[in-house]
């Protein structure tokens, strides 16, 4: 069975001058120990359409979805409280600001003793010895003596390791990184993506992967789905992808690499890519 | 070929003053850099943060003095801490920043944006400075339209061209590029660096491309310093750097570059299955 499930995924914002349509019917599926990765550009849609499936949305937004679970649950019909027990517990999200996701104001121990004190019960020494081990396993030299410091004592990739290990804590099933290494050095990324693969190896979590970085998808993900303007381009596993692309986005998004550049010029996606008229009125 | 920019063992050191408990502290941000750039060429700088590679443009740009060492532009020495620095030497170079949110002041339209340099640093007559800024409009693939819109119209790769417009609105020979194209989307990066190239063709000019990410660096570059800690570590013509990295930072860097290339796909594919 598959650990979340998405049929059919709308989602509009009420803005001034009408709905906008930011999700527009998108699927999706993914498996348990499974890496999925979401690619597109600015505005495609790709983060809305996860945080729409936690509910984390703003009242303005309208999701409506033909089918909408995890592990069998319905996520869409769930009451707020029910939601909570699930969220940040068995599905847990990474952002892309490491240090503007944590909280100042407090030692990046209470933060993750936080999450295992709400969701675990766990009593104070309980709380402590996990966060130490949690801390080891994410790499963070001298555990103990971190805990007590707070996020602008630490670096983007501290910080983020931090991230990462609030958000395994509870042992997630599924665990979504919003463009995880985004605003990192190459040498730092490469670090917590080698991370995040052992731990989603180790514990056997499903990942869903949202970046615009196409070396990012060929170096983690299993299976790929394509988004543009809020519309799922195209769904393959990885290799097929980079092989043999089926969709004319994909092929331009690919081509528009530098690392593909041949002669002078790199070919630029509206020069490869004509969007569809059927698709520019159905966004819209 | 004409040597447009010279560096010679510049250094910079920040002073941080002590207080009451705290020591003063120098932090030595540039160990000293030299290199030379010729007319036409692009000069790319590599780094993680940290590394002294803004500390070095903003020199280069002549917003913070060096230390020590010695700066040529065109042949001419340049010290900007004597204050005698004219509008004329001020118009041979010129910056683009890496975020084009920031850089372009809100409350300015696109066409007061572009004249401004023209202002401070020239005698252009009003109707001949609004003619030039339409002109570079049309060269960076904007249009006439736009003169009289706000930054917040345009979407981050249109704001990047309106950035690189206002650059080259003093006919600068050397350019500054700060992270150019690392804060917009792969599609709208390869229209600003085709953009890059057709201008450097079309005025001969010369660029300080500073950057972190190594695959643009090899599209674009036709020389690569690499930096680390305030020393340039690797320094060498592009494909003397890429095919044969020396410095072990160098290799490292390449080593953490995300390749998407079928090959390695294949190769951690198949190495997952085995494990």
């Amino acid at each position: 069975m598959a650990l979340l499930e998405i049929e059919n995924l709308v989602v509009e914002f009420q803005t001034a001058t009408g709905p906008f349509r930011a999700v527009d019917g998108v699927s999706m599926k993914v498996h348990e120990k499974e890496v999925l990765a979401i690619v597109g550009e600015s505005g495609s849609g790709k983060s809305v359409s996860m945080l729409a499936a936690m509910g984390l949305l703003p009242w303005t937004a309208k999701v409506t979805a033909d089918k909408l679970t995890f592990n069998g649950r319905d996520l869409l019909g769930m009451s707020s409280a029910e939601r909570k027990k699930i969220i940040g517990k068995d599905i847990s999200m990474i952002f892309q600001e490491p240090v503007a996701s944590l909280n100042p104001c407090f030692t990046v121990g209470f933060q993750i003793e936080e999450v295992l004190r709400i969701h675990l019960g766990l009593d104070k020494a309980g709380r402590r010895k996990r966060a130490i081990e949690l801390f080891e396993a994410v790499g963070i030299p001298d555990p103990a003596e971190r805990l007590g410091h707070f996020p602008h004592q630490m670096s983007g990739g501290q910080c983020q390791r931090v991230m990462i290990a609030i958000a395994i804590a509870c042992n997630p099933k599924l665990l979504i990184a919003d463009e995880p290494t985004t605003a990192l050095d190459v040498t730092i990324q490469k670090q917590i993506l080698d991370l995040l693969m052992r731990l989603q190896a180790e514990h056997g979590m499903g990942l869903i992967m949202i970046t615009h970085n196409m070396g990012v998808v060929a170096e983690t993900a299993d299976r790929v789905v394509v988004q543009y303007k809020g519309r799922k381009m195209e769904e393959a596993d990885v290799l097929s992808l980079f092989e043999s692309p089926k969709s004319n986005y994909t092929r331009a998004l690919l081509a528009a690499l530098p690392d593909n550049a041949t002669g002078d010029r790199l070919p630029t996606i509206s020069e490869l890519f004509v969007d569809e008229p059927s698709l520019q009125g159905a966004a819209r | 070929m004409t040597v447009v920019l010279e560096a010679r063992n510049l250094v910079r050191d920040y002073h941080i003053p002590g207080g009451l408990i705290k020591k003063a502290k120098t932090v030595h941000a540039l160990k000293g850099v030299s290199f030379t750039v010729e007319q036409g060429k692009t000069l790319a700088i590599v780094g993680e943060s940290g590394c002294g590679k803004s500390t070095l443009g903003r020199i280069l740009t002549l917003i913070d003095p060096a230390t020590s060492g010695e700066l040529l532009i065109d042949g001419n020495k340049i010290d900007i801490t004597k204050g005698e620095l004219t509008s004329e030497m001020r118009r041979k170079v010129q910056i683009v920043f890496q975020n084009p949110y920031g850089s372009l002041n809100p409350r300015q339209k696109i066409g007061d944006i572009l004249t401004e340099p023209l202002i401070i640093n020239t005698k252009t007559p009003a109707d001949e400075r609004r003619d030039r800024a339409m002109a570079m409009l049309k060269k960076v693939g904007l249009d006439e339209r736009h003169y009289n819109r706000y930054p917040h119209m345009f979407s981050g790769g249109q704001r990047q061209r309106i950035a690189i417009a206002r650059a080259l609105m003093l006919n600068p020979k050397l350019l500054v590029l700060d992270e150019p194209v690392s804060a917009l989307d792969l599609s709208v990066q390869a229209q600003v660096l085709n953009l890059l190239a057709d201008l450097q063709d079309e005025f001969q000019l010369t660029y300080v491309f500073i950057s972190h990410d190594l695959s643009v660096v090899r599209y674009i570059a036709d020389e690569v310093m690499v930096m680390y800690f305030g020393e340039a570590v690797e320094y060498g013509s592009r494909d003397e750097v890429f095919a044969d990295p020396k410095h072990s930072y160098t290799k490292t860097l390449f080593a953490a570059t995300p390749r998407a290339d079928v090959a390695s796909i294949k190769a951690r594919l198949a190495k997952k299955q085995a494990a």
